[in-house]
């Protein structure tokens, strides 16, 4: 069994060398750090600090944040990252996750696509269509449309929206078709995050993640929303996600990631503990 | 102080790996080269030495600065094969010859064999078997933790429990023989511990004579792999 890897993702909440060795030696079986900053001398911070993390720790870590060339790429995984993160960059320029696979291989290739649900009725298509072209296969019309869903209790009808630039800027691109055209593209994994349940603390949104799991054939992370150890028993449990990322109910040091991985267990998910 | 070669294919970062070697105490020099010194420049010479054969002396005479040699996961199999053989055909053979205790990780581990469907050049060959992707009915690359199932206790393994979960990442599987024929007169089954991916066997760790091999990434692999890169350390210092 591959299920049960879970993530812990860095951001902002003390020093990350600190904190990276911190939930390593707990028991955390992937980390995820997302530089959500920018300035000029962001390279270089980020190489000193992809190199101190992975000094500290010995399991798999993915570095993310404001990747738009194959140097950015290259910069992070010759600091010691073993996955790059991959976001804004890719929605931009597709053809990078192909050049990026071509030179680093598919298991270093994560695509991260930050997801939220918009009730608006698309107009025909959204500025980049989705760019599926024929071949799409289930979910959404071959033009590239997206694929319309209705929602839980309200049965109001909406799509999922690729949003970039931190969640700040809609794309008009549909979450299902872009997972799907990422893993053609080449990408190794899919770090899919909710946007509408980001830092809610309600769970995840098992929709959106049951959705790009069924679409695509790699594995997916499931991110945003994670309030308690139960809400990542649920998201395997009712997706069949890979894998489940959590930071705030680490970081505030809420929930051990032992625990976490205990309750897992408990509920008949296999973890590494 | 324990010294460690990891031979560099130029396929990228090997980072965790000489930082996971030098977190246990030992010395780890990266080599592009068989007749690469200690300290040296790491063999970046290409043609600026002498020439492409007969060197088998300045190799062996490298070889004994190092007690182990480890051949990294990251990369593709020609180019690496390539690498490995730039020199001369008998580099390898010549470098480990009096039993340099080996470590092959992942892509390391399959240059053991005599073959890969990943490529066309010839593997190292010291084990009996070849090297098959992994099929296309599973999430390929088998990416993630995976417990191992111990077959029988190498010295790898020494200290690690049945059942303890390690980090894999690759496309490709060890095949061996139906009835392992012995190579070189020992008992012919080399694989230590195995892992299931759905419903597929995956020879995770081998071992035979010198040479230790492990599909996973032990690096990447926790307490559990720490253990292993201490046990390794162990076999170069006997």
């Amino acid at each position: 069994m591959v299920k049960g890897t879970r993530f812990v993702e860095i951001r902002d909440a003390g020093d990350p060398v600190t904190l990276a060795k911190r939930y390593s030696d707990e028991g955390a079986d992937e980390l995820v750090f997302l530089d959500i900053t920018a300035s000029d001398e962001r390279r270089k911070t980020i190489r000193e600090l992809v190199r101190g993390v992975a000094s500290v720790i010995d399991i798999p870590f993915t570095v993310g944040g404001g990747v738009s060339t194959m140097e950015d790429a290259r910069n992070i995984l010759l600091s010691g990252a073993d996955k790059v993160g991959i976001n804004t960059g890719a929605i931009n320029n597709p053809p990078i996750i192909t050049e990026m696979m071509g030179l680093f291989g598919r298991q270093c290739i994560v695509v991260a696509i930050d997801a939220k649900r918009n009730y608006d009725t698309p107009a025909d298509r959204g500025p980049n269509g989705g760019g599926d072209g024929a071949g799409g296969g289930g979910g959404g019309g071959d033009d590239g449309s997206p694929v319309m869903l209705e929602e839980e209790g309200s049965g109001r009808r909406f799509w999922f929206e690729v949003h970039t630039y931190g969640g700040k800027k809609g794309t008009g691109v549909d979450a299902i078709r872009w997972a799907r055209r990422a893993q053609r593209l080449g990408a190794g994994e899919i770090l899919l995050t909710s946007m509408d349940r980001d830092g809610t603390k309600d769970g995840y949104d098992h929709v959106l993640t049951k959705r790009v799991v069924d679409a695509v054939s790699i594995p997916v992370i499931a991110s945003g929303g994670c309030g308690h150890p139960g809400d990542m028993a649920h998201v395997f449990e009712a997706t069949g996600v890979d894998a489940a990322l959590a930071a705030s109910i680490f970081h505030y040091q809420e929930y051990g990631v032992s625990g976490v991985k205990r309750l897992l267990r408990d509920r008949g998910i296999p973890v590494r503990l | 102080m324990t010294r460690v070669a990891i031979f560099d294919y130029g396929a990228g970062n090997i980072f965790s790996l000489k930082n996971s070697l030098e977190r246990e105490g030992a010395t780890a020099d990266v080599i592009c080269d068989f007749a690469a010194r200690p300290g040296g420049d790491g063999g970046r010479r290409r043609d600026g030495g002498n020439g492409s054969n007969g060197n088998g002396g300045a190799v062996a005479d490298a070889a004994r600065r190092y007690d182990g040699l480890l051949l990294p996961g990251v990369g593709n199999f020609d180019p690496a094969m390539k690498a490995v053989t730039r020199d001369s055909e008998s580099g390898f053979s010549d470098y480990v010859g009096h039993g340099m205790p080996v470590l092959g990780i992942c892509l390391g581990m399959e240059m053991f064999f005599a073959r890969s469907q990943e490529g066309s050049e010839p593997g190292l060959g010291v084990m009996s078997g070849e090297v098959a992707a992994l099929p296309d009915t599973m999430k390929v690359p088998h990416m993630g933790w995976n417990s191992l199932q111990i077959r029988r206790r190498g010295r790898l393994l020494e200290g690690v429990e049945d059942g303890a979960w390690v980090y894999f990442v690759h496309s490709y599987m060890a095949r061996l023989p139906p009835a392992p024929p012995p190579p070189g007169g020992a008992d012919g089954d080399v694989v230590t511990a195995e892992s299931s991916y759905n419903d597929v066997v995956i020879p995770a760790a081998v071992e035979y004579r010198n040479y230790l091999g492990t599909q996973f990434h032990p690096e990447k692999s926790g307490p559990v792999g720490r253990q292993m890169i201490q046990n390794f350390l162990g076999v170069c210092r006997r």
